[in-house]
C-alpha cells in the first residue's frame, strides 16, 4: 500500500538524532511487547508479512506519532484481535472471557525460546527459471497495490541494473494475505542517485533495493 | 523518534502503555497462548547475550583472515555458521565490504530490518523517520549527523532492505593494527561502523 511507512526520500523529518548509551529497552514494557510479538509469531499465529501490513495498515496519525515499540502494540493488538486470538471485550477488561484459539504450532513454552534466537529461513524450491541475470536492466514497475508489497514508491518508474541474485524466497506481497509462499526470484538492484532524486542528487551515491521478480520489467 | 520527541513523549505515554501492555500479557497468560517465563527469557536474550559484540567477532575474523573474508564476502550465513561460539544465524546474511573507494550504508526505509543476529536490536535511530527517509537520498548528511566526513570521490552504496536478505558492512581495518589479536581488534569495531553510519575506531 502507499502508506507513510514508504519513506524513502520523505522530506522533513529533520536530522538523525543517535542517543548515545542507548538501552536496549527504554522501559519494561516494550520488552514485554517485544516478546510477546515473537513469541506470538513463532507460535504460528501471524507471518511476518502479515505483522509488517498490520502496522503498515495503523492509522497515520499513530504510525508517525508513535514511537516503535507503541507501534508494534498498537499492531499486536489489533492483529490479536481481528484473527480472533482475543476479543475487543477482553482488550475492555484487561482479562480473559473466553476460551483461547488453538495456535499453528501450540502454546508459547520456554522450550520454544530457541527458536527464536534465529530468524528462519524464507528460502523456497522455484517455481521456474530467474528471468533476470547479473548486468540486465530492468524498471521497476509503476505498481500501486492497496495491499502488502515491498516495492519502495521512490524507484518505481526508474530503470536500474541487476546486481546479484538473491536467490529464490516467500513473496511478501501474497504471504501477507495468507494467500501462501508463492516463492518469487529475488534480486539485488542498483540504481544511480541521480536517475532517482534529480539532477541536483549527490552523483557519488547509489542505492539499492531487494526487488522481487514480479516487480520489475526488461528495460 | 528522535531522542527528543521520545523524552516529550515518555512521561505520558509510560502511564498508558504500562497498564496496556500488562493488560495483554495477561490476557495471553489467562488465555495460556503465552508463558511469562519464556517472555522473560527473550528479554534476557536481547539485554544481554545477543548484541553488537557477535558481528564484531566476525569482522575481526575477516580483516586478519583473508581467506575467511572471501568466504564471508560470498556467502555470509554459511561462513559465520562455521564460527562454533558466534550464536544461530538465520540465512541470508550479506556482508558488504568497505574501500577507500566506496562506503557502504544500510538502511530499511519501509519499516527497521536489520541483522539482529549480529548486532541485537537496532537502535531507536535506524527504525526513525529522519534515517529512513534520508539514507536513501542524502547518505553524506546522515553520516554528517553522525561526525563521519568521507572524502568528495567516495562513492557511497546504500543498501535498502526490502526483502529477507540482511546487510552487514564490514568497515576499513584501522591503520596502526598490525599483529593485533583477533579480541583486541573487535573492540575496535563499533555497531554503527557495521551499519555504515560510522567507521571502525582508531587505535
Amino acid at each position: 500500500m502507499d502508506g507513510v511507512h514508504d519513506m524513502g526520500g520523505m522530506d522533513g523529518f529533520g536530522k538523525v538524532e543517535p542517543e548515545s548509551n542507548e538501552p536496549v529497552f527504554h522501559a519494561p514494557w516494550e520488552g514485554r511487547v517485544m516478546a510477546m510479538n515473537r513469541a506470538m509469531g513463532a507460535a504460528g499465529a501471524w507471518n511476518i508479512d502479515m505483522s509488517r501490513f498490520s502496522l503498515e495498515s495503523l492509522p497515520p496519525v499513530d504510525y508517525l506519532g508513535s514511537t516503535y515499540y507503541r507501534k508494534w502494540f498498537l499492531g499486536l493488538e489489533r492483529r490479536l484481535v481481528a484473527l480472533g486470538f482475543i476479543g475487543a471485550d477482553e482488550v475492555a477488561a484487561g482479562r480473559a472471557l473466553h476460551p483461547a484459539k488453538p495456535l499453528k504450532r501450540g502454546n508459547f513454552k520456554v522450550d520454544d525460546v530457541q527458536r527464536v534466537m534465529s530468524r528462519g529461513s524464507f528460502t523456497r524450491p522455484p517455481q521456474g527459471p530467474a528471468r533476470y541475470k547479473p548486468g540486465d536492466r530492468v524498471l521497476a514497475k509503476n505498481m500501486h497495490p492497496k495491499t502488502h508489497t515491498r516495492l519502495p514508491r521512490y524507484v518505481r518508474g526508474h530503470v536500474g541494473v541487476i546486481e546479484r541474485v538473491q536467490g529464490c524466497h516467500v513473496y511478501p506481497d501474497t504471504s501477507a494475505s495468507g494467500a501462501g509462499d508463492n516463492p518469487q526470484w529475488l534480486y539485488t538492484v542498483i540504481f544511480d542517485n541521480q536517475d532517482l532524486w534529480g539532477a541536483d542528487a549527490d552523483p557519488t551515491v547509489k542505492v539499492s533495493i531487494e526487488a522481487f521478480e514480479p516487480y520489475l520489467e526488461p528495460a | 523518534m528522535s531522542n527528543h520527541s521520545h523524552d516529550d513523549h515518555h512521561g505520558s505515554e509510560l502511564g498508558e502503555m504500562q497498564l496496556r501492555v500488562r493488560a495483554l500479557e495477561t490476557i495471553l497468560t489467562e488465555k495460556g497462548y503465552v508463558d511469562p517465563k519464556a517472555l522473560d527469557l527473550i528479554i534476557e536474550a536481547y539485554e544481554t547475550k545477543i548484541g553488537p559484540h557477535n558481528g564484531a567477532r566476525v569482522i575481526a575474523k575477516a580483516w586478519v583472515d583473508p581467506e575467511f573474508k572471501q568466504r564471508l564476502l560470498h556467502d555470509g550465513s554459511a561462513t559465520i555458521a562455521t564460527l562454533g561460539h558466534v550464536s544461530r544465524v538465520g540465512d541470508h546474511l550479506v556482508v558488504v565490504e568497505n574501500t577507500p573507494q566506496v562506503h557502504n550504508m544500510v538502511v530499511c526505509t519501509l519499516c527497521s530490518c536489520y541483522p539482529w543476529e549480529m548486532l541485537g536490536l537496532p537502535p531507536v535511530w535506524y527504525k526513525a523517520a529522519p534515517y529512513r527517509s534520508r539514507a536513501v537520498r542524502d547518505p553524506r548528511g546522515v553520516l554528517a549527523d553522525f561526525g563521519v566526513s568521507l572524502p568528495k570521490e567516495t562513492e557511497i552504496r546504500v543498501w535498502d532492505s526490502t526483502a529477507e536478505t540482511r546487510f552487514i558492512v564490514l568497515p576499513m581495518r584501522p591503520a596502526g593494527t598490525d599483529g593485533w589479536s583477533e579480541d583486541r581488534l573487535a573492540e575496535l569495531v563499533t555497531r554503527d561502523s557495521m551499519i555504515g553510519t560510522g567507521l571502525a575506531k582508531n587505535p
